[in-house]
C-alpha cells in the first residue's frame, strides 16, 4: 500500500552487486529467478505507473472538443453526412484492459456528438489490417455492450477485410513507388474518426489509417525487411523507415480527400496492478514485502503443477487495471507528436551505453496472441523485434552482441488463428532462416494463397503473410546479433528458429562467451511493465 | 549347414504375432524362426546353380511374415519350411558374383510354354508360381525348394541371377534387388508432381530411382527419423516433411482449400511406400482428384474409407516387385548412387534375432538397411 501512495518513481537503472536478489524474469506462462552476475550486471526497470487523469471521459469530451490543429468535432459533423470510426484491434493494448475499454470510452462520446449532430450514416470498423477477425467477445469488450448491440446487428459494426476485393480502394501511388489502398467505406466517407489506444510509441500516427485500413498491396511496401532494417529503431519514429514509409502514405490519403480526425490515447504502467495476485511483478525485487514474497513462491510453485493449456486460460483472463494518462484528438502529425511524449513520459528509462549481452524474460502475451498461443515465431517476434527495439539512440546491447531471452517457446500453435504460421514454421523455417531469402523465396505464394485469404476472411485466421511480417519484424536484431540464446525453450523449436537452446541462464551464460568473452557486460530489461531504453 | 527358417507352427505363430506387436521384430525370438542345421538344398534342375550367400538383406515383407502380420493371401503362395532371405548377393561356384533375381517365374519353375505374362517378360506377375517343378513361393526366400539368403547356400535359376562387375561391393550389391522394385515403382510413376510416404530402405531407394528416371520431378517425401530425413534429401526429395506436416505441406505447395479432411487438389501421384491403413489414408487425403496412389509398401489387412477413392476418381494401384530389365537399371544406379552406404549394419546368421530387432526399429535407432554378413561364416568354406 505504502508504493501507491508515494509520488511515481521515474525508470531505474541498478547496478547489480552481491546483495541484489534474484531477478524475476518473465517465462511465457511461468516466472523463472535468476542470480545475475554482480559488478557487470545493470537491471533497467520500467517507471512507476503514472497516475491516471481523475476524469477519464471528461478529458475525451474535452479532446473531441477542443482538437489540436482542428475544429472542434461536431464542427465537423452535420446530417447526411458518411462517418466511419476505425478503432485499434485486438492487438491494443496488452493485456487486454479492463472494461470499460478506452475505445468504448471514446466512441460513445463521439457517437453522442454524432447523435446530436443528426448523423445517422455510421459503421464502426475493426482496423485490423492483416490481423485475424475479432470475436464477437473481443468487440464487445472493445466498444461496449451498448454500441455492439446498436450497430453489429444491423452490419454497421464490422471488422476490416482487406481481402475484400469490392470494398479496397487504391488511392494512389507515393513518389516512392508505395501503393496507397483503403477500406472502401472509410475512403469514402466524408470523416473518419480513427480511435488509437498509443501503448508504445511505434502504435499511431498515419500507421492508424496507413496500415490499419490497408491491405497486403499498401502494408507490403513497408512491411518488409529492407524497411525493418532500416528502423532504428521503429519505436523512434523519426528514425524509423517504417514510419517514413506510412507518413508518405499519409500524405497521399490526405491528398486524395481523405479527412481524418485523429484520437490517440496513452496508458500508464498498471500492467498487473498496484495490489492483486500479480501486483510484485510491477515492483522491484527487494521492494518485496514478506506478502510479495509469499504469493510469488505460492503462485510459481503452482504454475509449475499446472499443465500449459490450463496455465494458458488463466494468464489469458488477466485484464490490466490500465489508465487513461492522455488523451488528444485532431490533425494526425500534431497529435502525434505530443501522444508520443506522453509515452516516453511513461516509459522512457535513460541508459548510458550498448552491453555485450542483453537478457530479457518474454511474458506469455504479445501483440498477436491474445486469447491464442505464443508461438515460436511469436517468441522471436516479441523478442527480437518488440523489445529489442525498445530503445531510441541505439540498441542496448553492442552489435556482434548476444540476446539471451527466457521463454518455454513451445511447438504449439493456434490452429485456427496462425494456419499460415503452422506451415511457415514447417516449409520456410526448415529451409532458412534469413530474412530477405525468405522474402525473396516464399512471401509471395503465402500472401496470395487462397486458402488462407479463405481463412483470413472467414474464420479468425491472420493472414497468410502475417508469419512474414514476425520474421521482418526482427530483421534488424538479427543483423545486429551474435549469438540469440532461449533458455528453458523447447530444444526442437528453439533450434528451427535458428537459436541456440540453453537449460539455465548459467548455460546461456557460458555459451554466449563463445562471442563476447567470459567477462562481458550484462543488462537486463525489467519488462513488463513496459519501458523503452534511451540509449546514449 | 547353418539357416535361418521359418517353419508352419500355429501356436508359434501366435507368439510370434503378440510378441511383434508388443516389441517390433520380436516376432523372432518367440514365433517360428529358428536358426537350424539343415541340409543345403538340391538343385531342382541342370539348369539351376548353387548360390552361396555373401549379404543378404532384411526387407519389409520379412518383417511382416516374421511378426506374423502379413497376410493369409500368402500361405497359398509360400512353402513350408522356407529359408528367408530374398535379397542376395553370393558366390557362384565358378568364382563369380551374382545377385539373386528371387522372382520364382515360369521359367525357374520349368514350365513351359510360359504364362502369357512371363511370354512378354513381366516376371513379377506370373501365373504359375504355385506351380512346376518347385514348391509353391512367390519368390526365392519364400519356397522350400529354393532355400533363401539367410543360410551359407541356397540355389538358384540361371534366370535368376545377374552378374555383378568385379569393383561392386556386396553391401551395394545387397541393394540392387530391392532398388529394382524401386525402379519398377518408379516406372509406373506417370507424373512430375510426386509425394512420398515412408523413408524406409524401400522409400529412399524408390525416391533415388525416382529423382534418376524423372529429374524435373517436384517430390516431397515424409521422413519420421533425422538419418531418414538427411538421406531422403540427399536422394532427391525437394522437400522432407514429419508424417503429420504431409496434409499441410501439399495443401501450401499446391495452394489447395480444405474440405473437411481432404484437400480440393493436391499431389498428382502419391507413392506409399508404407503400405499401412493410416500410410494410406493420408495418401488418399493428399492426392489430387484424378490422381493416382501407388502402392509399393507391403499392405496387409487394411481398414480404409474408399469413399474419397470413389469421389474423386483416385487410382490406387499396386506396384510389385520387378522385371528383368529393371535389374540392369537398378545395378547402373546403385553403384552411380553409391548406394551402398545404405547398409547400416550386418549381423552374422547366429545373432539374427538382434538383427531382426535391428531392422525392425532401424528408423528409431538411425539405420537403414540391416542385413546378414555370411562372409566369415566357419561352414562357408567347407560346402
Amino acid at each position: 500500500m505504502a508504493s501507491s501512495k508515494r509520488a511515481p518513481r521515474p525508470g531505474f537503472v541498478l547496478e547489480v552487486d552481491k546483495s541484489t536478489p534474484p531477478i524475476v524474469f518473465h517465462h511465457g506462462e511461468g516466472f523463472r529467478l535468476e542470480k545475475l552476475p554482480a559488478g557487470r550486471t545493470r537491471v533497467l526497470y520500467p517507471a512507476d505507473p503514472l497516475p491516471g487523469l481523475p476524469d477519464p471521459d471528461g478529458a475525451i469530451r474535452n479532446a473531441l472538443l477542443h482538437p489540436i490543429d482542428c475544429d472542434p468535432l461536431p464542427a465537423l459533423l452535420r446530417p447526411g453526412m458518411r462517418l466511419t470510426i476505425a478503432f485499434d484491434d485486438i492487438s491494443l493494448p496488452l493485456p487486454p484492459m479492463r472494461k470499460p475499454d478506452i475505445r468504448q470510452r471514446i466512441i460513445e462520446a463521439v457517437l453522442d456528438m454524432a447523435a446530436e449532430a443528426g448523423v445517422d450514416d455510421v459503421h464502426l470498423i475493426a482496423a485490423l489490417a492483416l490481423h485475424r477477425r475479432m470475436t464477437e467477445a473481443e468487440l464487445r469488450h472493445a466498444v461496449g455492450d451498448r454500441v455492439y448491440d446498436a450497430f453489429a446487428p444491423h452490419g454497421l459494426l464490422y471488422n476490416h477485410d482487406a481481402e475484400d476485393p469490392d470494398n479496397m480502394l487504391l488511392l494512389g501511388v507515393t513518389k516512392h513507388g508505395e501503393e496507397v489502398e483503403m477500406n472502401k467505406r472509410a475512403a469514402e466517407s466524408d470523416l473518419i474518426v480513427y480511435v488509437n489506444i498509443n501503448l508504445v510509441a511505434m502504435d499511431g500516427g498515419h500507421k492508424s489509417t496507413a496500415t490499419g485500413l490497408s491491405g497486403y498491396r499498401g502494408v507490403r511496401h513497408h512491411h518488409n525487411v529492407k524497411t525493418m532494417q532500416q528502423s532504428r529503431s521503429f519505436m523512434d519514429r523519426h528514425k524509423s523507415e517504417l514510419h517514413h514509409s506510412n507518413w508518405r502514405q499519409g500524405a497521399i490519403i490526405q491528398e486524395a480527400g481523405i479527412k481524418i480526425f485523429q484520437i490517440e490515447t496513452t496508458v500508464n504502467n498498471n500492467t498487473f496492478g498496484q495490489d492483486g495476485p500479480l501486483a510484485m511483478l510491477q515492483k522491484r525485487e527487494w521492494d518485496w514485502t514478506a506478502r510479495d514474497r509469499a504469493a510469488f513462491i505460492t503462485m510459481h510453485n503452482g504454475l509449475k503443477l499446472m499443465r500449459a493449456s490450463h496455465k494458458r486460460k488463466v494468464f489469458n483472463s488477466w485484464l490490466s487495471p490500465y489508465e487513461l494518462t492522455s488523451v488528444q484528438a485532431g490533425e494526425i502529425g500534431a497529435v502525434h507528436e505530443i501522444t508520443t511524449q506522453n509515452v516516453f513520459k511513461q516509459q522512457l528509462v535513460p541508459v548510458q551505453g550498448q552491453t555485450d549481452i542483453l537478457t530479457m524474460g518474454l511474458p506469455y502475451i504479445c501483440p498477436y496472441n491474445v486469447n491464442s498461443v505464443m508461438n515460436p515465431i511469436l517468441v522471436m517476434c516479441l523478442g527480437l523485434g518488440y523489445f529489442f527495439n525498445l530503445y531510441r539512440g541505439k540498441p542496448l546491447v553492442r552489435e556482434g552482441g548476444v540476446l539471451i531471452m527466457t521463454h518455454p517457446t513451445p511447438w504449439e500453435f493456434h490452429p485456427v488463428h496462425h494456419p499460415s504460421y503452422i506451415d511457415f514454421f514447417e516449409e520456410v523455417l526448415a529451409d532458412t532462416t534469413n530474412p530477405l531469402e525468405i522474402e525473396a523465396k516464399y512471401e509471395k505464394r503465402y500472401a496470395e494463397d487462397e486458402w488462407y485469404r479463405h481463412l483470413y476472411r472467414t474464420s479468425y485466421a491472420y493472414h497468410g503473410v502475417h508469419p512474414f511480417y514476425m520474421w521482418y519484424w526482427g530483421a534488424h536484431a538479427l543483423a545486429h546479433l551474435g549469438q540469440v540464446i532461449i533458455v528453458g525453450g523447447d530444444t526442437r523449436a528453439v533450434r528451427r528458429l535458428g537459436f541456440r537452446p540453453a537449460s539455465t541462464m548459467q548455460d546461456a551464460f557460458e555459451m554466449a562467451s563463445d562471442v563476447v568473452g567470459r567477462q562481458p557486460t550484462i543488462t537486463h530489461l525489467h519488462n513488463p511493465p513496459i519501458l523503452m531504453a534511451d540509449v546514449s | 549347414m547353418k539357416a535361418v527358417q521359418y517353419e508352419r507352427k500355429v501356436a508359434k505363430f501366435a507368439a510370434g504375432a503378440l510378441a511383434g506387436r508388443i516389441v517390433p521384430g520380436r516376432g523372432a525370438k518367440h514365433g517360428p524362426l529358428h536358426l537350424d542345421d539343415i541340409d543345403a538344398p538340391s538343385l531342382p534342375a541342370s539348369d539351376w546353380v548353387r548360390l552361396r550367400p555373401r549379404l543378404a538383406g532384411i526387407c519389409g515383407s520379412d518383417l511382416a511374415t516374421i511378426d506374423s502380420a502379413s497376410s493369409r493371401y500368402f500361405e497359398a503362395i509360400v512353402s513350408f519350411p522356407f529359408v528367408m532371405g530374398h535379397e542376395v548377393v553370393g558366390d557362384l561356384d565358378d568364382g563369380s558374383r551374382a545377385v539373386l533375381i528371387p522372382v520364382l517365374h515360369c521359367a525357374a519353375r520349368g514350365i513351359e510354354p510360359a504364362c502369357g505374362a512371363c511370354a512378354v517378360g513381366r516376371i513379377n506377375l506370373c501365373e504359375r508360381i504355385a506351380f512346376g517343378h518347385l514348391e509353391p513361393g512367390l519368390q526365392s526366400g519364400f519356397c522350400e525348394s529354393t532355400g533363401g539368403g539367410w543360410s551359407l547356400a541356397m540355389v538358384a535359376h540361371d534366370s535368376q541371377l545377374l552378374r555383378i562387375p568385379a569393383e561392386m561391393s556386396d553391401e551395394a550389391a545387397v541393394l540392387v534387388e530391392p532398388m529394382a522394385c524401386a525402379v519398377h515403382a518408379a516406372r509406373a510413376i506417370a507424373t512430375d508432381d510426386i509425394a512420398f510416404i515412408g523413408a524406409g530402405a524401400l522409400g529412399l531407394l524408390t525416391m533415388a530411382a525416382t529423382r534418376a528416371l524423372r529429374p524435373g520431378a517436384h517430390i516431397i517425401a515424409t521422413a519420421k527419423y533425422s538419418e531418414q530425413r538427411a538421406f531422403a534429401k540427399s536422394l532427391g526429395a525437394d522437400r522432407v516433411v514429419a508424417p503429420d506436416e504431409l496434409a499441410r505441406a501439399v495443401r501450401s505447395e499446391t495452394a489447395s482449400l480444405v474440405v473437411g479432411a481432404h484437400l480440393t487438389s493436391g499431389v498428382d501421384t502419391i507413392v506409399d511406400c508404407v503400405g499401412s491403413a493410416s500410410s494410406l489414408t493420408d495418401a488418399l487425403r493428399v492426392v489430387a482428384p484424378g490422381g493416382t496412389v501407388l502402392v509399393v509398401g507391403m499392405p496387409g489387412h487394411t481398414h480404409l474409407d474408399l469413399t474419397p477413392l470413389w469421389h474423386r476418381e483416385t487410382s490406387l494401384r499396386g506396384c510389385y516387385a520387378y522385371v528383368r530389365d529393371d535389374f540392369d537399371t537398378a545395378l547402373e544406379l546403385v553403384q552411380r548412387l553409391d548406394l551402398g552406404r545404405l547398409v547400416s549394419a550386418t549381423y552374422p546368421l547366429h545373432r539374427y534375432e538382434e538383427a531382426i530387432e535391428h531392422a525392425a526399429n532401424a528408423g528409431p535407432r538411425g539405420a537403414i538397411k540391416i542385413a546378414f554378413d555370411m562372409r566369415n561364416e566357419k561352414q562357408r568354406d567347407d560346402l
